[in-house]
């Protein structure tokens, strides 16, 4: 055991030097503008094709627009979700600070677009259904995973210790993680009110190409703001957490100085 | 075992059990996750009787028909296979139309017509411009006059 340790120590240019916050704190500060200059250049592109290129649809009229907010937010949801799963378990597992940490900056976000999607599907689900909600799996399944978010970040909030604060929220993201397939199969499993997938990786998209571009320009805008976001967050956690190292004394004091 | 290993397999088996378990379960209420039957299912004496439940399939081609007050409205819904006659009394969704799916709620009475208290309009995943939607109906109807 001692051994393997100092064989990693001795060898930096493994990308495993990452996994120390010290090391990750200026790399996440070095990549996080880049990815929200791109989901700002994405997100601008994309809603342009949404609202001004893409044609309006055959049934639904104008009102069919919502997609292009509630497919990438809806998608980005349970996506986030199974990426909070994969670092607690990876903390669990390796038993590295910084993975919990990953999972605590990626909740917020997944619940802001796990809000969007229930919110821009109620919006959408009165003109075109005749209700803004109603029991169905898919709808259920969705409203879920916005109180799982919910309890990971009170939980987690709730624990002073940050050692049982992540084991208790990892717990929570793993065992919550069981209902992001249940969410996603929920319109072939079972009868709902909700439509089938219109795009998925095992099928020509059924829809026009023009909308299927603006919606997946949308998605990586998603995708890209996500990581900027979780990135910025996740450095002012490390900050919180190794506050009484030095290395954060140094960094504060260098922050200061550049102000 | 290196402690990683067993822990590991620790949270993989945890997991693995958990995905068996909510399987299970979800097996186990798998009628009462239906959010509406189908008519042949109705047929087949399957939906609850005496209860309020849903169901869903396409609004038959002119089937749609308006009573004289306006705001009853006698319908079939059919999966192809079994029709169901509905009457409804309120208001229909925008996107409620013939040949289209639409989900209703309500009773069963004993002579077979189905009294709908909520009428849905079921969208399907196809998404395209109104241009290309004439261009197919164009389509099925110069392949009907062919085969006429």
């Amino acid at each position: 055991m001692m051994k393997e340790k100092l064989s990693r120590s001795t060898e930096p240019k493994s990308w495993l030097r990452f996994s120390a916050p010290q090391m990750f704190y200026p790399l996440a500060g070095k990549m996080a503008p880049w990815f929200a200059a791109v989901a700002a250049v994405l997100g601008v592109v994309g809603l342009y094709i949404g609202l001004f290129v893409a044609p309006t649809d055959f049934q639904q009229g104008e009102v069919y627009r919502v997609i292009f907010i509630h497919v990438p937010a809806a998608w980005m949801s349970m996506f986030v979700y199974l990426v909070m799963a994969f670092w607690s378990a990876v903390g669990l597992v390796m038993n590295t600070r910084l993975s919990f940490m990953m999972a605590k900056a990626l909740a917020p976000t997944g619940a802001m677009f796990c809000f969007v999607a229930l919110w821009t599907g109620a919006l959408w689900g009165k003109p075109t259904w005749g209700t803004y909600w109603v029991w169905d799996a898919r709808l259920t399944s969705q409203l879920l995973l916005m109180f799982l978010y919910l309890g990971f970040m009170a939980l987690t909030a709730a624990i002073e210790d940050p050692r049982r604060s992540d084991r208790a929220g990892a717990l929570i993201a793993l065992v919550g993680a069981v209902n992001v397939p249940i969410i996603y199969f929920s319109v072939s499993w079972w009868n709902t009110l909700h439509q089938g997938a219109s795009v998925s990786l095992t099928k020509a998209p059924s829809m026009a190409s023009t909308m299927l571009a603006g919606m997946l320009l949308m998605a990586f805008a998603a995708w890209a703001y996500t990581i900027a976001v979780t990135l910025w967050r996740v450095r002012s956690l490390i900050l919180e957490r190794e506050r009484h190292t030095e290395w954060v004394g140094h960094e504060l004091d260098a922050q200061e100085g550049r102000a | 075992m290196k402690p990683r290993s067993k822990r590991l397999l620790l949270v993989g088996g945890a997991v693995a059990l958990l995905v068996g378990a909510v399987a299970l379960v979800l097996t186990a209420f798998q009628q009462n996750l239906v959010f509406f039957h189908t008519p042949t299912e109705v047929a087949e004496g399957k939906a609850p009787a005496g209860r309020t439940f849903r169901v869903g399939g396409m609004v038959e081609q002119g089937s749609v028909k308006r009573d004289a007050d306006g705001l009853t409205v006698q319908f079939a819904i059919t999966d192809t296979a079994k029709v169901i006659p509905v009457s409804y009394r309120g208001t229909l969704p925008d996107l409620f139309q013939e040949g289209k799916g639409a989900v209703v709620q309500g009773t069963l009475e004993p002579d077979g017509l189905f009294r709908a208290s909520e009428v849905l309009a079921k969208h399907d995943e196809n998404y395209m411009p109104i241009e290309a939607q004439y261009a197919v109906d164009q389509a099925q109807k110069a392949a009907q006059t062919v085969q006429h």
